[in-house]
């Protein structure tokens, strides 16, 4: 399993499954299979991966000391930048396919509509920890300080389950299980409060 | 299994619509195996249509659209899980209760409720509160017909109507955070409306389980979630009567719920909506276009303390 976690070519492995959310989206969209509003489809489907990235992205910590497996921070990184790459195209649907780029509108949604509002501070919480996500920058900001900032993703995370919460109509089952996730997640760290050092 | 995956299947783009939507039928019908023995055909042609100065000469919405992007919570939250979850809705016999402040109360079974009047076929535009609609071919003969039916007393202010529920056949509707069975109501000069139809078929045929079979409303100047499906009681009241909606959350949805651009829902705006099919936003109109008809129904009333 070591080995296995270690190999050279799990990393691009790796990476093609996290495109392959994408991917389905693209192939359904050329080939009028997204159903009778595939925009509404693709707002979906970019937000709800959006969110299990951000997850799965926070479990791997707990998952490298629970599976004695510390190489899985190999993947932290991506699976979090992943997590900003859904968020993004998320973002876009809703810039360019639903508000058509107009300011006033765009505007309007974001202080009126909480569920915009939650859902704007989730991505805007990640855009930091996006910038900063290379080498250069961790050398440059100091480790400590580093993971503080990039503590910022739990904020993200919870902001996500929020703007999910708010905006369903009625069947809250899928925010609440993402926010029972995200508790479970944070209760892990707060069981095990020492600072892990990475690199 | 195989009824989830048929949809999958695209020959939408070779084959004409209706065989293609006959082929998946018949590939979930054989992936179903043993249980359709026992389920009644649906899907009934209705001939004979009369046509009504009401329709409007809109584009169609394709009748996958319409078949298979439903809001029926009994039968899950999600849009297409009607279509896949109520293939197994038992819509034979049916029964329609008449009932409450009138002198004429009778209990139908659904082809007693056709004979009522001739059906006909109406072209409406379909606004859901979510913003987004479609324009479907409905058939069926203006709600009054029932009514007058049953002659109505003075004190007959309201009409109250309940969708069936079974949970049994209906598992799905535990999970759908609203009340069961779902109620709906109008004010009487509401209903009696010649535009309030009484609704048993769409597309040419009867309608299909998750568009709300065997018979529900359509209310095309109101957001869709008035349009009451699988219709068991109508009963005239005195008292404005609950709207599950409104029950459970009357912050957002208010017992008129007309559509109206100016009044947005607390979460969305409602001055747009997305017609199913097209990729631009449309302004939504006022009454969804239906003013000049109805509106003065409404003379008066504050149509943002009213929503
Ligand atoms: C941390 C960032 C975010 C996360 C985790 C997230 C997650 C989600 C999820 C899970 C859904 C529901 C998907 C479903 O029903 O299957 C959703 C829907 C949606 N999100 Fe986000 N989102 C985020 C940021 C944003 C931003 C920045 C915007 C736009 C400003 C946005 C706009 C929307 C819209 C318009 C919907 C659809 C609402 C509806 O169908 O009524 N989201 N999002």
């Amino acid at each position: 399993m070591p080995s296995l976690i270690k190999s050279r070519w799990l990393k691009p492995l790796v990476f093609l499954a996290c495109l392959v959310p994408l991917a389905l989206l693209v192939e359904r969209g050329l080939h009028n299979g997204l159903g009778a509003n595939p925009i509404e489809r693709i707002t979906h489907a970019t937000g709800d991966w959006t969110m299990r990235f951000l997850l799965i992205t926070l479990s791997v910590t707990p998952l490298r000391r629970i599976l004695r497996q510390p190489d899985l921070i190999r993947f932290r990184r991506m699976l979090g930048l992943f997590a900003f790459f859904y968020g993004f195209l998320h973002l876009m649907t809703w810039l360019w396919l639903d508000k058509f780029f107009d300011p006033h509108e765009m505007w309007a949604d974001l202080v009126k509509r909480r569920f915009i509002t939650a859902g704007m501070t989730g991505f805007a919480l990640m855009l930091p920890l996006a910038v900063t996500s290379t080498r250069g920058w961790i050398r440059r900001m100091g480790g400590r300080n580093w993971q503080r900032l990039h503590r910022l993703i739990y904020f993200s995370a919870a902001a996500g389950v929020v703007h999910y919460y708010w905006l369903v109509k009625s069947d809250i089952r899928l925010p609440v299980l993402y926010g029972a996730i995200l508790a479970v997640l944070l209760l892990l760290r707060w069981a095990n409060r020492r600072p892990v050092y990475n690199r | 299994m195989l009824v989830r995956i048929a949809p999958h299947i695209r020959s939408s783009e070779i084959t004409p619509k209706r065989i293609y939507l006959n082929r998946r039928r018949f590939l979930a019908s054989a992936a179903a195996g043993l249980w359709l023995a026992r389920t009644p055909a649906h899907a009934e042609k209705l001939a004979n249509l009369a046509k009504s100065p009401f329709s409007t000469s809109e584009k169609i919405t394709p009748i996958e659209a319409a078949t298979q992007y439903n809001n029926f919570y009994e039968f899950g939250t999600g849009k297409e899980d009607p279509a896949r979850n109520a293939t197994k809705f038992r819509t034979h016999p049916w029964k329609v209760k008449v009932e409450g402040h009138c002198n004429n109360p009778k209990t139908y079974d659904l082809d007693g409720l056709m004979k009522l009047a001739p059906i006909e076929e109406r072209i409406y535009r379909h606004r859901c509160v979510e913003a987004w609609s479609m324009v479907v071919p409905w058939i069926g003969f203006s709600l009054a017909a029932v009514l007058k039916a049953a002659d109505p007393t003075a004190k007959a202010k309201y009409v109250a109507f309940e969708s069936f529920y079974d949970p049994s056949q209906m598992p799905q509707g535990r999970w759908a955070g609203i009340p069961f069975p779902y109620v709906e109501g109008l004010r009487m000069d509401e209903a009696m409306h010649p535009l309030a139809l009484l609704c048993f078929g769409m597309y040419g045929e009867t309608l299909p389980n998750q568009n709300g079979a065997p018979v529900r409303l359509v209310l095309p100047w109101k957001y869709g979630f008035k349009s009451i499906k699988s219709i068991v009681k109508i009963r005239f009241v005195e008292k404005e009567p609950p709207t599950t909606w409104n029950l459970a959350n009357a912050h957002e949805y208010g017992f008129y719920s007309n559509v109206n651009p100016q009044v947005d829902h607390p979460r969305w705006s409602q001055a747009s909506e997305r017609r199913l099919g097209e990729f631009f936003k449309r302004k939504t109109l006022m009454y969804n276009g239906y003013g000049e008809q109805v509106a003065s129904l409404y003379n008066g009333m504050d149509l943002r303390k009213y929503y």
